[in-house]
């Protein structure tokens, strides 16, 4: 029992944050039907920027803020000059464009920072916390509150505020939003804006159990992708729940079948929900009319 | 000008630039592939340090017997295929008389077809036993093999009187060597391994393994073999997990950058190393402790950072070539390579040298210390009795 309860907690800590990277891809893709494959690069530039901003003197708190605007700033560009220039092309190639851009950022991570791994101090503390013979640390469960708070938010935003319900009608139907006076360009903008400061916050959550570098964004991603694909590309809750989903499976997979073949199992995943039922467990499949 | 003049002009200059030409001594050019970027960077980092430093030093005392050095240095970025192009490229483009390089076990086995087949003599930096044993004719390494740091902790485990281990390894070219070699050394040393896990390169978190392992009857110790930031997640999931048993780690993590990672859940984890890290407190009368006193401050002074094995594997690499070429007094590479087999007594980091034609390494079990880490700073284990 002891033993099913540590594989759990370690899977739903690395599934919070396959959780968050789901909700990034899912928020860009409602707005736009665009699947942001750079939205690994965003955890990356989360930890990195934090690590290196104190390593610059500035007090964890401000790096951490700091990290987040930055990253907000680099998806507010990337949305400018990568995707609205390309505004008319087809989703395949918006979507090798974030491929491009991806490569771009971890290029530009590697001269700007460094190319080692780094650490951040954890929020409250070290010592784990031992709940019946388990034990999780006191920075995972910062992180599952993370994911909640940013999910509570998202669901305020959208349900309470005028742009936030723009922001429903545009994923509902594009078209729809256009005519009755919406700014979808400016929506996608905002979609991009908001992933990038999920994605940042993310990274600085993790980086203190799973260390940074400047290519932890390309497995993150594809995770993140296989989360967003198992829990239903357009939906928010989908997206973190197919995260934990993904995390606990691995953990499982690591823990009672062999270590060997974690990574596979996202693939698997990826393999498994596009055969079986490619809208995923929360989304509806949509008809078409012919 | 008349034609005549003209032609006359450029027969002279060409005349004068034949004459001139001889006195300029050849560039003896040096290839260096190593992993300064990527997974094993904290091995290759310094590794590159080290031989721009001492490159720089030694042609700025002259050269080798008046030929000055050219090092060429390629990243690999820790991937083998990117090894194998580079190797084929100093060899067949820049022309290379010897290399220095390999950071890992993968890209030098990558590599050794290459230099094989072109007669070019290859000082390889990576661990896996595999490199010099069968022994090939052009290739030979300077730091410990992995079967010595298994035949280390070992002995120290019989020290302690502990018989039954786990294992938890990095499925990387050197994690997995080192554990085949340690499963391959265990029966003799009397050593029983109890259980074994692995982990990828790049995973962030190693509790399921550690659980298995911690809920494995008769465990007494656990080893590691890894390299780079696998081994110090391991470390950090395992003071989480509360296993108090101990725990070795392999010579992949003898780098400040270890417990930099690890932070204090390293405390009290061994592994065997060069006396390279402990060069302030060895015994003044042992034969290392002027040359890795002088590395470790001159590395210090050009860098600012603290001193690393792996750049003393580089230093002991760059520093055989040398005295082979020098002994050699010609630039052959076959000699040159029968010099390299011929170095004995050479006191280096990694310990004292002496190669044979069956051993293309050189290096003893005397050569490795078992280290304790012990307030975020390397500490010797005293080896006697305990």
């Amino acid at each position: 029992m002891a033993q099913f309860l540590q594989f759990a907690f370690s899977g739903i800590t690395v599934g919070a944050i396959y959780g968050l990277v789901a909700l990034g891809f899912t928020l860009i893709y409602n707005a736009s039907e665009v699947v942001n494959f750079a939205q690994g690069e965003f955890v990356m530039l989360g930890g990195m920027t934090t690590v290196f901003l104190t390593l610059l003197g500035v007090p964890l708190p401000f790096a951490a803020a700091a990290a987040v605007v930055i990253a907000v700033v680099v998806g507010l560009a990337l949305h400018r000059f990568a995707i609205e220039t390309a505004r008319g092309a087809s989703p395949v190639i918006l979507i090798i464009i974030t491929i491009g851009a991806s490569i771009f950022l971890r290029g530009l991570a590697q001269v700007v920072f460094d190319k080692r791994f780094h650490s951040l101090p954890p929020l409250f503390g070290s010592e784990p916390i031992r709940i019946a013979e388990a034990s999780i640390l006191p920075q995972s469960l910062a992180v599952l509150a993370g994911a909640c708070v940013v999910v509570v938010l998202l669901g305020a935003f959208t349900e309470r505020t005028l742009f936030g319900k723009a922001l429903i009608a545009t994923a509902a139907n594009r078209l729809a939003a256009l005519l009755v006076g919406i700014d979808t360009r400016r929506i996608v903008g905002f979609s991009f804006a908001v992933s990038a400061a999920i994605g940042a916050l993310a990274g600085i959550l993790i980086t203190p159990i799973a260390l940074t570098s400047y290519d932890v964004g390309t497995l993150l991603a594809l995770k993140g992708f296989a989360a967003a694909m198992l829990g239903g590309i357009g939906s928010a809750v989908g997206a973190i729940v197919g995260g934990l989903i993904v995390g606990l499976m691995e953990a499982f997979a690591a823990g009672y079948v062999s270590s060997a073949y974690k990574d596979a199992v996202a693939f698997l995943v990826i393999l498994g929900v596009l055969l079986a039922r490619p809208q995923g467990v929360f989304g509806k499949a949509k008809p078409e009319r012919v | 000008m008349k034609p005549s003049q003209v032609s006359f002009g450029a027969a002279g200059a060409v005349a004068l630039m034949l004459i001139a030409a001889p006195a300029a001594a050849a560039e003896v050019k040096i290839g260096a592939v190593l992993s300064v970027t990527g997974p094993a960077s904290f091995l290759g980092d310094p590794e590159k340090r080290t031989l721009e430093m001492y490159v720089e030093d030694i042609n700025a005392k002259g050269g080798v017997n008046g030929n000055k050095l050219k090092l060429i240095v390629y990243d690999d970025g820790g991937d083998a295929n990117n090894a194998r192009t580079f190797a084929t490229r100093l060899i067949e483009e820049d022309d290379v008389f010897a290399m220095v390089g390999g950071t890992s076990t993968g890209s030098t086995l990558a590599m050794i077809p290459a230099f094989e087949e072109a007669h070019t003599p290859f000082i390889s930096l990576a661990g896996a036993i595999q490199i010099i044993d069968p022994v090939r004719k052009w290739v030979f390494k300077t730091p410990h093999t992995d079967r010595m740091a298994c035949e280390k902790i070992f002995a120290d485990l019989n020290r302690r009187h502990l018989t039954t281990i786990a294992m938890i390894s990095g499925t990387d070219g050197f994690g997995k060597s080192m554990r085949d070699q340690c499963v391959a050394v265990a029966p003799k040393a009397g050593i029983t391994i109890a259980h074994e896990e692995s982990y990828g390169p790049r995973d962030s978190d190693m509790t399921p393994q550690l659980t298995n392992i911690k809920s494995t009857p008769g465990v007494q110790a656990v080893v590691n073999p890894g390299f780079s930031q696998g081994p110090a997640i391991v470390t950090r999931n395992y003071r989480q997990l509360g296993i108090a048993l101990p725990f070795y780690q392999s010579h992949g993590v003898a780098s400040k950058e270890y417990i930099d990672l690890a932070g204090a859940a390293a405390e009290g984890v061994r592994l065997p190393a060069a006396a390279l890290l402990v060069a302030d407190k060895l015994n003044p009368s042992d034969p290392q402790k002027p040359i890795v006193t002088n590395y470790a401050r001159a590395y210090r002074d050009k860098t600012g950072k603290a001193v690393s094995t792996f750049g003393g594997h580089a230093y002991d690499g760059l520093m055989i070539l040398v005295q082979a070429m020098q002994r050699a007094g010609a630039l052959d590479k076959a000699k040159v390579r029968d010099e390299i087999e011929k170095t004995k007594g050479y006191i280096g980091t990694g310990g004292v040298v002496n190669m044979t034609p069956t051993d293309h390494m050189g290096l003893d079990l005397t050569a490795f210390r078992m280290l304790e880490i012990k307030n975020g700073d390397w500490t010797l284990v005293v080896e006697s009795g305990s």
